[in-house]
């Protein structure tokens, strides 16, 4: 340890951001082949809440994500994720917190096909030192939350699509995780399927976590609390907060006309 | 549309006065649709002069009760079978709007639709809070915010149509 860098800790109260970007640029390349992902972009998300991010392909919403969860590094800004500057970590250091603090879900589950699913729920813990035994009540118990029980030994080929994305988000649930990052987690998943693990990333939230959900469906970026519009690598609008009677009153008025 | 239907569907289940359909009218559409009191009387009196309803009468307390017709009857059996014309909207001022705003020099069309996404996507943030908050609800009152559901979805999609074919237009001129 004594050869790693301190890393750089923000003083914080429980109130403050889980995840902050401040002013981020992200550009590939150089010269004429410059491409700048992302310019300037800040967003802070609180504990509780689920933020969506929106845009046409090429906006930069996966590099946002990527940035996020310390996949990827900026060009330019800081990421802090509950109080940690990630720029301020050594590899070792960053690779531990991506394990323990940030939860991942991708459009493809990316789950391991030879483990079983509580084996693949609880193998961020095994990895992080946890002895198989007891990471699988923890394992269970995130497979119960997210409607799975009774499936645990199962593998992925014997699963729907349905239930891999909802073990892959039992995975990115589990431990002390605050953070999660969803890419399009409804892929070709059907609607209700959709609606169910939407369910599931809203209730971990509401708990407490803080998510960042990449999607390109209005009617699932619904379940955030507030939409960002990303274009060309900038966030051009927001969705406003809290006025839901009103526009609900308004639009059943203008039904009755 | 106005509550006449409704009206005329609540009267072919049992006769009743002013108050009592009122009461029904919102008990049956889940309260998604309020209406006054006003509304309910000036749609009696004209069904009556159509011929649609009837007054049976008063009731004990001195309510004018009303009953449905035949004339009444058929013309709610037509309204159930005959379908909504999509054209119900001929004036949709939005696609008036976003015409005029393509045609008119001066009018910044993409802040102009990024500002109604925005909207659309903020009310179905809350019709999709409120279909998530209510806990066992009314299946009439599902239905209703939906249909609102669907409706501020297919906005959002109508207006990502609209900037793709105005961007497009923009590069090419």
């Amino acid at each position: 340890m004594s050869d790693e860098p301190e890393p750089v800790v923000d003083l914080r109260s429980a109130a403050e951001p889980v995840v902050s970007l401040r002013d981020l640029t992200r550009v590939h390349g150089s010269g004429e082949a410059e491409v700048r992902a992302l310019i300037g972009v800040s967003l802070d998300v609180a504990p509780g809440e689920l933020v969506a991010v929106m845009g046409p392909s090429g906006s930069g919403k996966s590099t946002l994500l990527a940035l996020a969860g310390g996949l990827d590094s900026p060009s330019a800004g800081n990421v802090v994720v509950e109080g940690v500057h990630l720029s301020s970590l050594s590899k070792r250091q960053l690779a531990r917190l991506r394990r323990t603090s940030i939860g991942y879900v991708f459009q493809d589950y990316n789950l391991i096909p030879a483990l079983t699913a509580a084996e693949n729920v609880s193998l961020p813990l095994e990895l992080d030192g946890t002895s198989a035994r007891k990471a699988r009540p923890q394992a269970l118990a995130a497979l119960e939350e997210v409607g799975l029980t009774g499936l645990a030994d199962r593998f992925p080929d014997e699963m729907s699509g349905g239930q891999r994305q909802r073990t892959a988000i039992a995975r990115a649930l589990i431990g002390k995780r605050r953070l999660v990052l969803a890419d399009e987690p409804t892929g070709a998943l059907d609607s209700q399927t959709s609606e169910a693990v939407l369910g599931v990333l809203r209730a971990r939230c509401d708990a407490g976590a803080a998510g960042i959900l990449v999607t390109h469906e209005p009617r699932y970026a619904a379940y955030a609390d507030r939409t960002v519009f990303l274009r060309d690598g900038k966030i051009v609008d927001e969705t406003g907060p809290g006025t839901r009677r009103e526009t609900v009153q308004i639009s059943v008025a203008g039904a009755a006309e | 549309m106005s509550i006449k239907y409704g009206l005329l569907a609540l009267l072919r289940d049992r006769p009743g006065y002013g108050y009592q359909l009122r009461a029904e009218f919102e008990e049956a559409t889940g309260s998604t649709w309020p209406v006054n009191i006003g509304q309910v009387y000036t749609t009696l009196n004209r069904l009556e002069r159509d011929g649609l309803v009837a007054k049976t009468g008063e009731d004990a307390e001195g309510h004018v009760v009303y009953e449905i017709t035949a004339t009444g009857a058929d013309e709610l059996r037509e309204w159930f079978a005959r379908p909504i014309p999509l054209a119900a909207k001929p004036r949709d001022e939005l696609a008036v709007k976003l015409a005029l705003a393509v045609t008119v020099p001066g009018v910044d069309v993409a802040t102009l639709v990024q500002t109604q996404r925005s909207h659309a996507q903020t009310a179905l943030q809350e019709l999709t809070r409120l279909k998530l908050r209510a806990d066992s609800p009314h299946l009439a009152w599902s239905l209703v915010l939906e249909a609102q559901i669907f409706q501020a979805e297919a906005e959002i999609r109508w207006l990502d149509h609209v900037e793709g074919k105005v961007c497009r237009t923009n590069q090419n001129p």
